[in-house]
């Protein structure tokens, strides 16, 4: 998806939906919702996310190379934003608030 | 009156079940973690409402929970298990070097005077230590280091290290075990480390007397005895009275010497207790007859117990993490198959009964007995 540049301002407060058994570690319920300053990146939303919850450090991402877990993904305004780096600029609608960034856990397992 | 505390770890959640000294009545409370495969869950024995649990996820990674309250509530705790330096590589299934990759925590033991004290085996196999509740963990480096190391390769379920037993007698002194590395033994508090291998013949490994590279899946301690250890490899059941310096066969006339746990009986250091499985292709008990068999020796002279088991079309396995002892006056023996159920002995394996019956595939059974 093409997005602009994302214009300067204060810091956004950025929609996350996380898989069951992170809301459930994170005890919390529904989308939760992180403050970010400066461009609203992949990497910078993470990060974000895990200084709210300390318990979800290494559950996403592994602790030390912040590389993604391999049964997670991505997701922004429908597309898979798995494979980007971390300093990926998130579309607008999610920089706004108006779409959240998803967590999503690979359909597998028994 | 005494009570029972059984924790009980399985594919999908972890269980807490309750019951007087008598051993009758159960209170189950769970799935604790629901939907997480908890490996392992065990008490303090300085602090019995202190456990730590290790909560895992193929998805998610590792998780480590504590309780300050018997199981009641949880709180996460730390879950980052950094290899100490450059990690360097283990053998693959092939043959060729592989990265060190921490995976899972397979086992947690905690201190026997500390509460805020614990170990952690892990996989890829190395040994790590917390001194503030579980809330960072340092790698006890000199295992993987001792020398072997880069020679160890994974068993059938993983480069995993399963087994920790510290000697009530001497802080200094534990006991490890890896599978498919072998058995390994510290006399100065985890800084270095030996293998204590010498006894143990495993024939599907090229050296069948190796130092290293035995499939060891299970070993157990009396507490007043500390240099006796028993142990189910992957195949025979072996002993030493020399702190593992020297093993012997001991299967005598086991149906099958193939099997997952072996424990001792809490007050008689010579009765010891395993569960044999047909055979390493064949994860189940022998003609479909679930037997615990119990040895008053010490070894090579077994009894079969199969009294409240089940002794028809039963295909269960039961893993070595899977078998706990109390310490009443009449010691009960309890085991979790892959089946779902617990069974509970209470007079120290004459007679069986489930304590439940339909959970996820246990993986873990670890008794506390309280006040």
């Amino acid at each position: 998806m093409a997005h602009v540049v994302q214009a300067g301002g204060g810091p956004r407060v950025v929609r996350v939906e996380l898989p069951f058994h992170l809301r459930t570690l994170a005890r919390v319920q529904g989308e939760v919702a992180v403050e970010v300053t400066g461009l609203v990146t992949l990497g910078a939303v993470l990060d974000a996310l895990e200084r709210l919850y300390p318990v979800l450090q290494g559950t996403i991402r592994d602790h030390d190379t912040l590389k993604r877990r391999a049964f997670l993904r991505f997701f922004a305004c429908q597309d898979d934003v798995s494979l980007e780096s971390a300093d990926y600029v998130l579309p607008d609608a999610v920089a706004a608030g108006a779409e959240p960034l998803m967590v999503v856990g690979a359909l597998a397992g028994g | 009156m005494s009570r029972v505390r059984v924790l009980v770890g399985t594919k999908k959640g972890a269980f807490v079940l309750t019951s007087d000294g008598a051993r009758k009545n159960w209170e189950v409370s769970g799935p604790h973690f629901a939907g997480w495969e908890m490996y392992h869950l065990k008490g303090s024995p300085a602090d019995p409402n202190r456990i730590y649990a290790s909560q895992t996820s193929g998805w998610f990674g590792q998780v480590m929970q504590r309780s300050n309250d018997g199981g009641t509530t949880w709180e996460a705790v730390g879950n980052k298990f950094a290899y100490e330096g450059t990690p360097g590589t283990h053998q693959w299934y092939d043959g060729t070097p592989h990265p060190w990759e921490f995976k899972r925590v397979w086992h947690v033991e905690p201190s026997l005077t500390d509460p805020d004290t614990v170990y952690a085996g892990v996989e890829d196999a190395a040994m790590f230590k917390s001194t503030d509740g579980g809330q960072n963990w340092q790698e006890l480096a000199g295992l993987r280091g001792h020398g072997t190391g880069s020679s160890w390769a994974p068993g059938a379920g993983g480069l995993g290290l399963h087994t920790i037993l510290l000697d009530p007698s001497n802080p200094q002194r534990m006991f490890i075990a890896i599978s498919a590395a072998g058995a390994f033994r510290t006399d100065d508090g985890g800084v270095s480390w030996k293998a204590i291998n010498r006894g143990l013949r495993s024939q599907y490994i090229p050296d069948p007397e190796a130092e290293v590279g035995h499939c060891v899946h299970r070993i157990a301690m009396h507490p007043s005895r500390p240099n006796t250890l028993f142990m189910q490899k992957h195949w025979d059941v072996l002993r030493t009275d020399d702190a593992g310096d020297n093993w012997r066969e001991v299967s005598g006339n086991l149906p099958t010497d193939f099997g997952f746990v072996v424990d001792v009986h809490a007050h008689d250091p010579e009765t010891v207790y395993v569960v044999p499985i047909k055979s390493d292709s064949e994860h189940f008990p022998l003609e479909g007859q679930l037997r615990v068999f119990r040895s008053r020796t010490g070894g090579e002279e077994w009894e079969p117990l199969t009294a409240g088991l089940p002794q028809r079309d039963c295909y269960v396995n039961v893993l070595r993490d899977a078998m706990a002892v109390d310490t009443l006056e009449k010691c009960g023996i309890y085991f979790g198959t892959t089946g779902g159920q617990v069974y509970a002995s209470s007079d120290a394996g004459d007679n069986w009964t489930p304590i439940v019956s339909t959970l996820p595939p246990v993986y873990s059974v670890e008794v506390q007995t309280l006040p």
